[in-house]
């Protein structure tokens, strides 16, 4: 079996690799909960993550790309406030990122 | 926009028409979004040296975008057995959050056959997560809704890996349309309906800022696990 016959298992056994870590932390979570006895404290930290889990994502990638993406996102929050619809929330969000950049901003 | 209360959400969660359409229809604005991201991994898997193949089936059962664009960070070729590693514990570090999203459903979902919602949740990503969080605190109760936005999400990824491999990257500059911040921009507009009160979003401003330092002062991808961590155990800790 020559280098060049090895490679395709090689890099299928990557790709499997990946994909069952990848499918394990999608389920250990879930599953680990089921372990536990959900007490209030609990209780209050699952409710605390969707919002912590949003603006730890967030956060680093506003504060990289600076004020554009400030302000697409102030946007977004903006029009969710007033109107409650996801649709025009993100087209005004990528519409004020569109503008700032080609302003130069 | 609000979820049909066809089922109250004290009983077991069922398996609906009504969440899968919830699901659908909130991934569209997210879509060219995701073609985007699955452009940009098919065009750096043809560069890295993936056969068609190989990406396709990558995309198909890895299905996260986070993973498999850092997996080509690392990935070279020949794949040898150092690189497997490499890539396992990379996939692994980059997925920690999703630890966090499984969690967080154990209390809606718990009831439901292990046999159904473990194949389900191979469909997890961020987004299928936060239209499934909003949907459940609306008051929904179909879990479908996790297949719905899943599914459509998938098809996409699929679709736009091979658009990606075959034609390159089809939109030149995606910063122009503002389409590399898309993730931020529907993920924030799925967080304002979880407003809650000054009081509730303290943890998320734990989780930002700890995010943010994790960002500058620690190399890798820790930093959204760590964050939202430390926003969950703030929220843990604040008495209500």
């Amino acid at each position: 079996m020559s280098e060049h016959d090895v490679l395709p298992y090689a890099s299928f056994i990557a790709i499997g690799t990946i994909a069952a870590m990848t499918y394990l932390v999608r389920v250990s979570g879930f599953w680990m909960m089921g372990q536990v006895t959900v007490t209030p404290r609990v209780r209050r930290m699952l409710d605390a993550l969707p919002g912590s889990v949003v603006a730890a994502i967030v956060l680093p990638v506003v504060a990289k790309n600076g004020l554009p993406a400030l302000l697409a996102v102030s946007a977004v929050v903006a029009v969710m406030i007033v109107r409650r619809n996801d649709f025009i929330a993100i087209a005004a969000g990528l519409a004020v990122a569109a503008l700032a950049r080609a302003a130069g901003i | 926009m609000n979820p049909p209360h066809d089922v109250s959400p004290q009983d077991a969660p069922r398996w609906g028409l009504a969440g899968l359409k919830f699901g659908v229809t909130h991934t569209l604005g997210l879509l060219p979004g995701s073609a985007v991201f699955g452009m940009a991994f098919g065009t750096v898997a043809a560069q890295k040296g993936l056969t068609f193949a190989e990406a396709v089936t990558m995309s198909a059962f890895v299905f996260s975008g986070a993973a498999q664009l850092v997996a080509m960070e690392i990935w070279s070729n020949p794949v040898t057995v150092g690189t497997i590693l490499t890539l396992a514990a990379a996939a692994t570090v980059v997925g920690l959050r999703m630890l966090l999203m499984g969690a967080t459903l154990r209390p809606w979902l718990g009831g439901l056959p292990p046999i159904q919602i473990y194949p389900a949740l191979l469909l997890n990503t961020d987004s299928t997560w936060l239209i499934a969080t909003r949907y459940r605190e609306e008051g929904g109760n179909d879990a479908s809704v996790l297949l719905g936005a899943g599914l459509s999400l998938w098809v996409v990824w699929v679709a736009s890996t091979i658009a990606g491999y075959v034609l390159g990257n089809l939109i030149a500059n995606p910063e122009r349309y503002g389409l590399d911040l898309i993730l931020p921009i529907f993920f924030v507009a799925m967080l304002v309906p979880l407003w809650r009160g000054p009081r509730r979003a303290i943890p998320w401003a734990v989780a930002g800022a700890v995010a943010l330092a994790m960002h500058y002062f620690v190399p890798g991808y820790w930093y959204v696990f760590a964050g939202a961590l430390a926003g969950s155990l703030a929220g843990g800790f604040i008495d209500e």
